[in-house]
């Protein structure tokens, strides 16, 4: 596992997130999460062979509800709380290129 | 009219009996809040002209002799990742500032089916990231026993309201100790139920397998009783458990005798505050004086807790936080000249700095070539915890720890060292993994600051941990001690 995270790398976690970071915050968290992942490394001193992993704790599987279709009385409303929307569409920028 | 010395079950004899009337009770709780939360900061939004209107219907029953449900006109504060209808929930993040749920969570229905007052919206950590409040965006809550101190969080501003009295109950979550450790800083109860014990539709979703609602009140029968009204399974939340719900508040005299309690040693190696731990220990002699057996059990995998939860945590994170991209609801960045930069200015100018951190430490630990390492690996830590807690509680019936190594820290003591903030969840972690359900009592006090006692159990057996609650509080007098404001 990597000592220190590079600026490089914390830019490409930020890219994936979808976050714009400053170049401060870019140095800081270069610190940081070098810093934190260190000290979760001590996971590795655990012994987890032959051990699953967890997925539920509660031993509930597979909850089913009947595939009914419900109406929904409060479209508008929702469709209305977007940032931009028009006729009872979501405005968005647009998603792919003129060019092509 | 001496608010802090009012329980739900008293408030709502007197209310019956008309010693006042709800709207006196309510009026009085908005001149509370007026005059002190100006220092504690507990409330982010505050519905006093909805809970007066609701006051003087609740009056109008009384008048008619009509009998009181559950809790009508109880005054009640919700942390403000909890949707209700027509309230603005910030999550205390810019990103949602405007936002109004245009619907109620589970539990805000289940508390306005039995006639409760929402007082207001409380404080917490931004998207309730934190241990103090100061993760918010709109600055941090204090805490009512000490103003330069934090309240504990994330669900500190509930915590802070109902021990200042602005409340007679409040709602929390507790994803990793949010709703414990505030109840263990500012001497109130402070529970987490099993996880899928109380529905989590309508919270504005943290890490969706460990979060739950937590319930803050000032008994242990108070707690119970809201534990009744808002366990149950809930069709909009897959997770909920279908097992019997108890009448949790008419069972509380479960007898200590011959109760199995242990008492996990790694819990109590850490000294760096002598007085918390002799208050913690003084409490487990009072369990031991009413009957019970103290036990001494080792959990020795107890401080993996934390580094696993800090990888669990931020992966759930990024990805339950990739909805606030801009498009569908709360703020959109006015600067975007791209569908790319929508998501990435909104995102990156409207978060805050925890936020980003846990976004991005979950999006490194879940991305390709780091997935085994970290996640893979955590996830198989939380067997191992799991495995370890269940064997124990096949020979004790519960475990009792401290809640904090500590008293509440100072505003500003560890803001800026976002690891040192992660370790105050130490003693928070083992329920989490294993969805075991835990309580926060008032325990004593330490440094002239509360201190609090943990009740752990097994799966569903919220019933003993309140009994045990209940009945240390009959023997002691921690529940009638408040704060000066």
């Amino acid at each position: 596992m990597p000592s220190k995270l590079t600026k490089k790398e914390v830019e490409n976690i930020a890219k994936l997130a979808r976050l714009e970071l400053t170049d401060e915050e870019i140095n800081t968290y270069s610190e940081q999460l070098s810093d934190i992942l260190g000290y979760i490394d001590q996971l590795q001193e655990v012994d987890t062979e032959n051990v699953e992993i967890t997925s539920q704790v509660t031993g509930l599987s597979n909850v089913m509800r009947e595939d009914k279709v419900d109406a929904c009385d409060n479209a508008s409303e929702i469709v209305g709380m977007a940032p931009e929307n028009e006729d009872g569409l979501i405005k968005v920028k647009a998603v792919f290129s003129a060019k092509g | 009219m001496d608010i802090q010395k009012f329980t739900i079950k008293s408030t709502l004899n007197s209310l019956q009996n008309k010693e006042f009337s709800c709207v006196d009770l309510i009026k009085e709780i908005f001149k509370r809040i007026r005059k002190h939360d100006g220092d504690i900061h507990a409330f982010l939004e505050l519905t006093e002209k909805a809970a007066i209107k609701q006051a003087e219907e609740v009056d109008a029953k009384i008048e008619r002799g009509e009998k009181l449900r559950a809790l009508e006109g109880i005054p009640v504060a919700i942390k403000d990742v909890i949707a209700t209808k027509g309230i603005k929930t910030t999550a205390s993040s810019k990103i949602l500032e405007q936002y109004i749920p245009p619907y109620d969570a589970t539990i805000i229905k289940k508390l306005k089916d039995v006639g409760a007052i929402i007082v207001g919206k409380t404080n917490c950590d931004e998207f309730a990231h934190g241990a103090s409040t100061e993760n918010s965006a709109f600055g941090p809550s204090h805490n009512p026993w000490d103003l330069e101190r934090s309240p504990g969080g994330s669900s500190g501003g509930s915590a802070a309201a109902l021990s200042a009295g602005f409340c007679l109950a409040s709602l929390g979550t507790d994803t990793g100790g949010s709703t414990r450790q505030p109840g263990g800083w500012c001497n109130v109860y402070g529970l987490r139920p099993t996880y899928g014990r109380i529905s989590r539709y309508g919270l504005i979703s943290m890490t969706s397998s460990t979060d739950t609602p937590g319930i803050f009140a000032k008994t242990a029968e108070d707690t119970a009783l809201l534990l009744s009204i808002m366990a149950g399974q809930d069709k909009k939340d897959a997770t909920t458990l279908g097992a019997e719900v108890h009448e949790y508040h008419e069972q509380l005299d479960l007898p200590l005798k011959g109760m199995k309690i242990g008492k996990p040693k790694e819990f109590f190696e850490d000294s760096s505050d002598e007085e918390s731990v002799a208050v913690v220990e003084k409490s487990i002699n009072k369990l031991k004086e009413l009957g019970a057996k103290i036990v001494d059990v080792s959990l020795p995998h107890t401080k993996y807790g934390v580094p696993v939860y800090y990888i669990i945590t931020p992966s759930e994170v990024s990805s339950n936080l990739g909805k606030f991209d801009g498009i569908r609801y709360g703020h959109r960045s006015p600067e975007a000249n791209s569908l790319f930069e929508v998501y990435t200015k909104t995102r990156g100018q409207n978060f805050g700095p925890e936020t980003k951190r846990r976004i991005m430490l979950g999006t490194y630990a879940l991305s390709s070539g780091y997935y085994d390492a970290y996640y893979k690996k955590a996830q198989k830590v939380r067997t191992v915890i799991t495995k370890e807690v269940e064997k124990v509680l096949n020979e004790v019936d519960l475990l009792v720890t401290p809640v904090s190594p500590h008293v509440a820290i100072k505003l500003g003591e560890k803001s800026d060292d976002p690891l040192a903030m992660y370790l105050e969840d130490v003693f928070m972690e083992t329920s989490v993994m294993a969805g075991l359900p835990a309580i926060s009592i008032p325990a004593g006090f330490a440094h002239d600051m509360p201190v609090g006692l943990q009740i752990m159990g097994k799966q569903l057996d919220e019933v003993r941990i309140l009994s045990v609650a209940h009945q240390y509080e009959k023997v002691t007098n921690w529940v009638d001690k408040y704060p000066k404001l």
